[in-house]
């Protein structure tokens, strides 16, 4: 086993949380290893977040700048990410796990004739032997898996590891590769977003979800109210997103985002499996619900019982008293 | 045009299942057509609604049982089912299963192949793109909305992406995976599964795909699946009853000074 390569990921020119939960343990496995840790990083202007991958002990950054990263297609980060691949030669790849990353790995693995395993909760190295744990069964089970493949490449679970400290001190070769010619049979037409100036789902560190309970938009405007004295993210259950009340992209769960953040705030939400299924993880859990036998309250470190209209407006106040 | 659903048969995720020594209990099960799946056969139902004409058929790799998914799907209104059925393709991971279907639509004519975004079960959501890079078209995941323009010979899919939902245009042939949250499954009617049973049910074996027993099921695989266990459950904490304002106080308090996140 020679390296581990570690594909960054980045928002609005600052690494994602989770880019820094994958590479803390891939420089933990890279040790333990004696492996070299190389990353790769895409974008249209990433030359500031490729210096910043060195301080978490990555040795050599390939960056790939391109104005075609402007908006999401696979092809362009298969072909990137081949490259880099080639340049570099690991024997694992590790990605943080995104809804562009469910979609380019199954190509890329693919392309590089790689084993491929998606969504990870741990990985150990043991000789010639990748040693793997991941959720399935709408994460009512864990699985212990192996590969002995040439390439192996694995996307990790949001919140699977803790990011370490940055140690600013660190610098590293960073070496430019090449997009070359492309051949993209997909045209991206539209990004359709519903623009808001709320962190987003994967870097919160608070999360407020609701679902059912909070029966419609006024409903959901409690919730938001929340979310912004917290300076959380706002998240929300399938039901809500199917009646209309909630953007598809709040959705948390077995086909939603997985996240875990240091507080999961869950209002009006029951607690059925393929919505814990993304949030099970999360450091403390509070739930708010009436009906005090919500499977919720299982999960919960705090549990009120209790309707959340009279709650969550006091709540609200609360908090924001505190933090002014 | 003429389109392919993908399917799987899956152990309904909803119910209790028993594990023991490391291995899931199989006997157990209620095994239900992969609920992502039966979202590319309705969608598929409602273009061919609205084209000219649409060539309807769908493909399965697993045990003999696995015939009442597709079944279903028939009785939903495809036309034309290909059941890949062998103790050979036991065990398969993605990379055996994406083998096979490669294998499967070598000579086959297609526009468009529509997948489940994942399987229920395993949840891992690799065989269609790995499929796409074998057969060399162009793939989309997740998809939540698809439209067809059957003169341009092209398909606009409507994805849910990181920032919002992705439009973009693939031309034929081409693969999308589907999110359950496109649309809502038909229930077959009683006329359907009448139909169903007099529609073609087409078994294939490792040898009428050109293909050799070490290329598929377990020795295809590129991983193994060496156990399984329940995870840890995380502990239920404190519940506490009462009026609103106390209720508040409470958390507050909790949240300060015992779980220090506030």
């Amino acid at each position: 086993m020679s390296k581990i390569l570690v594909i960054a990921d980045q928002k609005q020119n600052k690494l994602k949380k989770s880019t820094l939960e994958v590479l803390s343990e891939a420089k933990k496995l890279a040790d333990k290893s004696g492996l070299a840790l190389e990353a790769v990083i895409l974008g249209e202007a990433i030359a500031d977040e490729a210096k910043v991958l060195a301080h978490y002990g990555v040795s050599k950054v390939y960056t790939i700048e391109n104005s075609i990263f402007k908006n999401y297609l696979n092809q362009p980060y298969i072909d990137g990410i081949k490259k880099a691949i080639e340049a570099s030669s690991p024997r694992l790849v590790l990605v943080p796990t995104c809804e562009s990353v469910k979609d380019y790995l199954p190509g890329l693995v693919g392309a590089t004739n790689a084993c491929g395993v998606m969504d990870c909760s741990s990985v150990d190295i043991d000789g010639n032997t990748v040693s793997i744990e991941r959720p399935l069964m709408a994460a009512k089970a864990v699985s212990k898996m192996q590969s002995s493949d040439d390439l192996i490449i694995l996307s990790i679970r949001s919140g699977s590891f803790d990011a370490v400290e940055a140690d600013t001190s660190l610098s590293c070769d960073i070496e430019s590769i090449d997009l070359g010619t492309l051949d993209i049979k997909a045209i991206f037409k539209e990004l359709i977003s519903a623009q808001s100036d709320r962190v987003s789902l994967d870097d919160a560190s608070v999360v407020v979800a609701c679902g059912r309970g909070v029966k419609d938009k006024a409903g959901f405007e409690l919730i938001e109210k929340l979310a912004d004295v917290f300076g959380a993210a706002v998240g929300s259950t399938r039901a809500l997103v199917e009646n209309g009340v909630a953007e598809a992209s709040l959705q948390v769960g077995q086909t939603g985002k997985v996240v875990s953040p240091d507080l999961y705030i869950a209002i009006g939400i029951s607690g059925a499996v393929q919505h814990t299924a993304g949030m099970s993880n999360s450091k403390v859990i509070v739930a708010i619900n009436k009906d005090e036998e919500a499977p919720i309250f299982a999960l919960a470190d705090y549990g009120l019982v209790g309707d959340l209209f009279d709650i969550v407006p006091k709540l609200t106040e609360a908090v924001k008293e505190l933090k002014s | 045009m003429k389109f392919f659903v993908c399917c799987k048969q899956v152990p309904d995720v909803a119910m209790a299942f028993q594990i023991k020594d490391g291995e899931l209990q199989k006997d157990d099960l209620n095994y239900v057509l992969n609920a992502y799946d039966a979202s590319a056969i309705e969608e598929s139902l409602v273009i061919q609604s609205n084209v000219s004409e649409l060539d309807l058929s769908l493909v399965l790799i697993g045990a003999e049982k696995g015939k009442e998914a597709l079944r279903k799907g028939l009785a939903m209104g495809a036309k034309e089912a290909f059941h890949i059925e062998g103790d050979a393709f036991e065990g398969s991971d993605s990379h055996s299963a994406a083998n096979v279907l490669e294998a499967f639509f070598k000579d086959k004519d297609y526009d468009a192949i529509l997948c489940g975004k994942q399987s229920q079960d395993m949840d891992m959501g690799l065989t269609s793109g790995l499929l796409a890079q074998k057969l060399s078209i162009p793939y989309v995941t997740n998809a939540v909305a698809l439209k067809v323009n059957e003169e341009a010979k092209t398909i606009t899919v409507t994805r849910q992406g990181d920032e919002g939902q992705e439009m973009i245009e693939l031309p034929f042939p081409c693969i999308v995976s589907c999110s359950n949250d496109m649309n809502e499954p038909r229930i077959p009617s009683l006329r359907g599964i009448m139909q169903s049973k007099k529609k073609p049910m087409n078994k294939i074996g490792v040898a009428d795909l050109g293909l050799s027993e070490d290329q598929v099921g377990k020795s295809g695989s590129k991983s193994t699946l060496l156990s399984m266990d329940f995870p840890k459950a995380r502990k239920a904490g404190e519940k506490f009853q009462g009026d609103a304002d106390e209720l508040v106080s409470t958390l507050i308090d909790k949240l300060t000074n015992e779980a220090k996140v506030l």
